[in-house]
């Protein structure tokens, strides 16, 4: 038998329990199983991810023509404002953290997260701050200050709409906070016996970086929207320059945090995408700490990034400099990154499954968000751009071609093992196929239409770009039927689909070693560790391994407390007192 | 792994360089280069264009390769080989992008000093001569307030005292500060030291360092046009006319939101910042018409803010400037001869409207 077969078998569950959720209705209760809180993550955010992408076809709709015609230039405000609100708060950050969810306590071999309850509350933030945002639609005053909500625009534009986007923003905010501790506390403190921060999974390590900022960035976003709220119900006069204040100071607060957004954004994927490539490439991941590390460096220099933002709203001259500099950096770990995943595919038996063409796709249409944000760096050029198009191009890119196409590859990938079936893989290349040309399509002239001079956030625009805008909307209708086949193979899939086995990638991360769908509290003990995450065409037989032990009860480890059996009575204080005495004396 | 080398490398080395130094060169992506600044930056973007099509030919490249050539076979359930690093080729390729980066880096501060970014007296020296942004029009913003009219301050000859400074501390002892306060009464700080309300912004280039630009304008941003002045003549107009060859500083601020000064064919951007003054200079090079666009986002008609830049030899100029100066007299008669308590908002900005460039349909919809 070969180790990885010794820990394939050891693993696997003695008693098997159902998932968390028994019925579909458990799926809207307070359940804190993170497997069935990681679902109720991604199928919320994906609602909202239709709700977003309706929204932006209507703002295509409007800039297919130049002329302000069909809806009027308030609404298309709106439209675009709550589009990307709703893109990012609930789509993207949440679905990371359903992945997250649902995977971490299974990667590190815990049998759920640190902190149960904590994350149920943290979900059930989502959808309340969601219905919130979709709610100022209906009372006919959304929010319509952009995502950005600059001031004094924010302050003069509808309060009432205004009002409703600053808490709604608070709360997904508030969301993401609790999860991130819960994600940094269960990956220091839970992981099984035997694992090193050294073998845990890429995923986990990108989480623990995204998480970490998190905590540092969000806060500050938090200060300045309350900040922001004081000025727009209570008429203080922080960034409101009619008494003083100054508007600047709310760019400053607020990119500190919207520009590590991107990473909290791209980091998780980055996680799955590297977890993705080793194993339909059947190689193990090429520089794992390489991987590991750039995700901290990402993590890091992401926070020392964000007056890029502000080139052309007047910051110091050494300012804009140093910024510079600092976002040209963060462009060398994500290079590592990149070129890591291509020697890992370079050699291999490359599996075209419809998880591995997504990754494929997300290499394929980052690189190219990356490189247009080397350009957007420099600052002489930036000050061109800034605001335009090619912004909005590259923006797209990179949360696009990235992120989405990150999401979907690690939907394909861990479907079988949240559901216990397989994916159709016809529908979903076809899927793959539209979301490509429609991607590439709607995005790609943006460029063009930036540099030659289309501003952003505009209804009404120079009548000699209606052609490219014209390519951009057709390309934002293909992005609209994509979704179709995937949502409908998803469900139909759930339903009747092929049943997948236990582990039908033959992967070696933790997740693969348990039933599918997992039961409750995953595994039985702590799993054994026979292999790394990644050593595919390895063998380490030889090499001592330490097989972790495969019944251990109170065995010293970083969490034996938290897992103590509940059969055995707890030591009460008498007890423990009586013990210490006594001991004393002898 | 071995890091390739053989003739097929060589060539496709060659053709990559190659096909990467033609389309930075060719690649069609920008509008005209209408001042010598644009000359700079367009060097600056044809260079990382170049880098950045090698770099994605790269990418793209070995990704295709690699999918067709290591797919997997049917049949074959075997491993690939377990190559797990290589520390050569992986300081290989940080080392080459943070190279790249830092030259991108050392290029780009070259560009933004030619092109004024560190003008340290672009700090210290904003004066927006306060009386050259009295227009006729001021007794209407005292009476109505909305957002056009917000803009038409009500300032005395330069003579007088600094209005808008007193304002500013005015607001300062205010203890109810601004719940009550218009929007139209957005104190312009100046020259106030420490609190960064003169934004630094791009001044002349070193070769011209300390020296006044040869004309200055006056821009105001306000929902949803741009209004210039020439504080030598004192002429408003909605529409720039800029000599060609000439430095202009345009000194801008915004009486609402925050706007931003673009055009394209110049390569310059600024915001327009309520509160703050901002400049940015250079000299025009071509002959034409281009249009000035608001990047930020103003409102709802955001994009219908834009307005002319007209480049032209100094005789035209000149003469435009004679022919704005019989008009503003003219309009300015006008303006006192009716008392504007009287006439809509719409029937008031009429005479006006034209020369500023709005079209009527906007204002109309500005006014609803």
């Amino acid at each position: 038998m070969t180790q990885a077969q010794i820990q394939e078998t050891a693993n696997f569950p003695v008693r098997i329990d159902e998932p968390g959720a028994r019925k579909w209705r458990d799926y809207f209760t307070f359940n804190t199983d993170h497997k069935v809180i990681g679902i109720q993550y991604l199928v919320t955010s994906f609602i909202f991810y239709c709700i977003g992408g309706v929204l932006a076809d209507l703002v295509r709709t409007e800039l297919r023509t130049p002329e302000v015609d069909f809806v009027s230039p308030e609404v298309y405000n709106s439209l675009f404002t709550l589009h990307a609100t709703i893109m990012i708060f609930l789509w993207i950050v949440p679905a990371g953290a359903g992945f997250a969810n649902y995977l971490i306590p299974l990667m590190i071999g815990a049998k759920d997260m640190a902190f149960p309850r904590l994350n149920a509350v943290a979900f059930w933030m989502i959808p309340v701050g969601g219905l919130l945002l979709v709610a100022s639609l209906a009372v006919g005053d959304a929010p319509d200050a952009g995502w950005t909500s600059y001031p004094p625009l924010s302050l003069v534009t509808g309060q009432v709409g205004e009002g409703i986007w600053i808490m709604s923003v608070l709360l997904l905010g508030t969301s993401s906070i609790l999860g991130a501790i819960n994600f940094l506390v269960t990956l220091i403190k839970m992981r099984t016996p035997g694992m090193g921060v050294h073998q845990m999974p890429l995923f986990c390590w990108a989480m623990f970086a995204t998480s970490a900022l998190v905590l540092m960035s969000t806060p500050v976003l938090a200060a300045g929207l309350i900040l922001l709220a004081f000025d727009l119900l209570a008429g203080t006069t922080f960034f409101n320059p009619t008494g003083g204040g100054d508007p600047v100071v709310y760019q400053h607060m607020f990119w500190f945090y919207s520009h590590p957004a991107v990473y909290i954004m791209i980091l998780p994927f980055f996680g799955a995408i590297s977890e993705i490539i080793p194993i339909h490439s059947r190689k193990p991941i090429f520089g794992y700490k390489a991987i590991a590390y750039s995700s901290l460096a990402i993590s890091f220099l992401g926070l020392i990034v964000w007056a890029h933002h502000m080139f052309t709203s007047g910051i110091p001259g050494w300012l804009r400099m140093f910024f510079m500099i600092t976002t040209m950096i963060i462009a060398v770990p994500t290079g590592i990154k990149i070129f890591s995943w291509l020697a890992t595919m370079w050699g291999g038996k490359i599996q075209l499954n419809s998880a591995m063409l997504f990754a494929i796709g997300f290499v394929g249409t980052f690189v190219i968000g990356g490189i247009s944000g080397v350009m957007l760096a420099a600052v002489p050029f930036d000050i061109h751009v800034h605001d335009t198009y090619f912004v909005v191009a590259h923006l797209h890119y990179v949360l696009f071609g990235g992120s989405v196409l990150g999401i979907f590859a690690a939907i394909y990938h861990w479907f079988p093992k949240m559901t216990g079936r397989m994916f159709n893989e016809f529908w979903g290349k076809v899927h793959f196929a539209l979301t490509i040309v429609g991607l590439n399509m709607t995005f790609l002239p943006m460029h063009k239409l930036g540099m030659m001079g289309m501003n952003r956030r505009v209804a009404q625009y120079d009548p000699k770009f209606t052609l490219l805008n014209e390519i951009c909307t057709y390309g934002a209708y293909i992005l609209a039927v994509s979704t179709f086949p995937f949502i409908i193979n998803a469900i139909w899939s759930w339903m009747y689909g092929e049943k997948a086995g236990n582990n039908p990638w033959r992967a070696l991360t933790l997740e693969w070693m348990t039933t599918s769908p997992p039961a409750i509290e995953n595994f039985d003990g702590f799993p054994v560790l026979a292999t790394g995450p990644y050593d595919y065409g390895l063998e380490r037989a030889n090499e001592g391994v330490p097989l972790s032990d495969p019944n251990p009860l109170l065995s010293a480890g970083p969490n034996s407390v938290l897992r103590a059996d509940p059969d055995e009575p707890y030591p009460t204080i008498e007890s423990d007192l009586e013990q210490r005495v006594s001991g004393n004396k002898d | 792994m071995k890091i390739p080398s053989s003739i097929w490398t060589l060539l496709i080395g060659i053709v990559l360089t190659l096909a990467s130094l033609w389309y930075g060169q060719n690649h069609g992506l920008l509008p005209t280069a209408a001042s010598d600044e644009a000359v700079l930056v367009d060097g600056l973007f044809n260079s990382m264009m170049t880098v950045s099509v090698g770099i994605f030919l790269i990418v793209e490249g070995v990704l295709i390769y690699s999918v067709f050539k290591y797919r997997r076979r049917a049949g074959d359930n075997e491993d690939g080989p377990p190559v797990e690093g290589n520390v050569p080729l992986e300081i290989l390729w940080t080392a080459i992008p943070a190279i790249i980066v830092i030259g991108i880096s050392v290029y780009s501060f070259d560009v933004y000093n030619e092109i004024g970014g560190f003008d340290p007296h672009a700090v210290h020296e904003a004066p927006i001569n306060q009386s050259s942004m009295n227009m006729p029009g001021a007794a209407f913003a005292q009476r109505a307030g909305t957002a056009l009219a917000a803009t038409l301050t009500d300032t005395p000859p330069s003579t007088a005292p600094n209005l808008n400074q007193e304002k500013s501390d005015e607001a300062m002892q205010d203890p109810a500060t601004a719940a009550v306060r218009n929007a139209d009464q957005i104190p312009q700080l100046r020259n106030a030291p420490g609190v960064g309300s003169v934004a630094p912004t791009l001044g002349s280039s070193p070769d011209k360092a300390g020296q006044p630009a040869s004309l200055a304008v006056n821009v105001t941003g306000l929902q949803y046009a741009w209004i210039f002045t020439y504080p030598e003549t004192g002429i408003t107009t909605g529409e720039l006319h800029v000599p060609i060859g000439r430095e202009v500083q345009i000194n801008m601020t915004a009486n609402d939101v925050i706007h931003a000064f673009w055009v394209p064919e110049f390569r310059l951007k600024q915001d327009a910042i309520p509160g703050r003054q901002s400049e940015i200079r250079f000299t025009p090079n071509k002959v034409g018409d281009y249009a000035l666009i608001c990047a930020e986002l103003c409102g709802p008609y955001h994009g219908a803010m834009r307005s002319q830049v007209v480049v032209e030899s100094q005789e035209n100029f000149d003469k435009w400037m004679q022919k704005q100066l019989v008009a503003s007299h003219e309009t300015l008669n006008q303006a006192v001869a009716v008392n504007p308590a009287n006439l809509t908002p719409d029937e008031f900005l009429a005479p006006y409207t034209k020369e500023m460039g709005i079209q009527p349909e906007i204002l109309h919809q500005v006014h609803k």
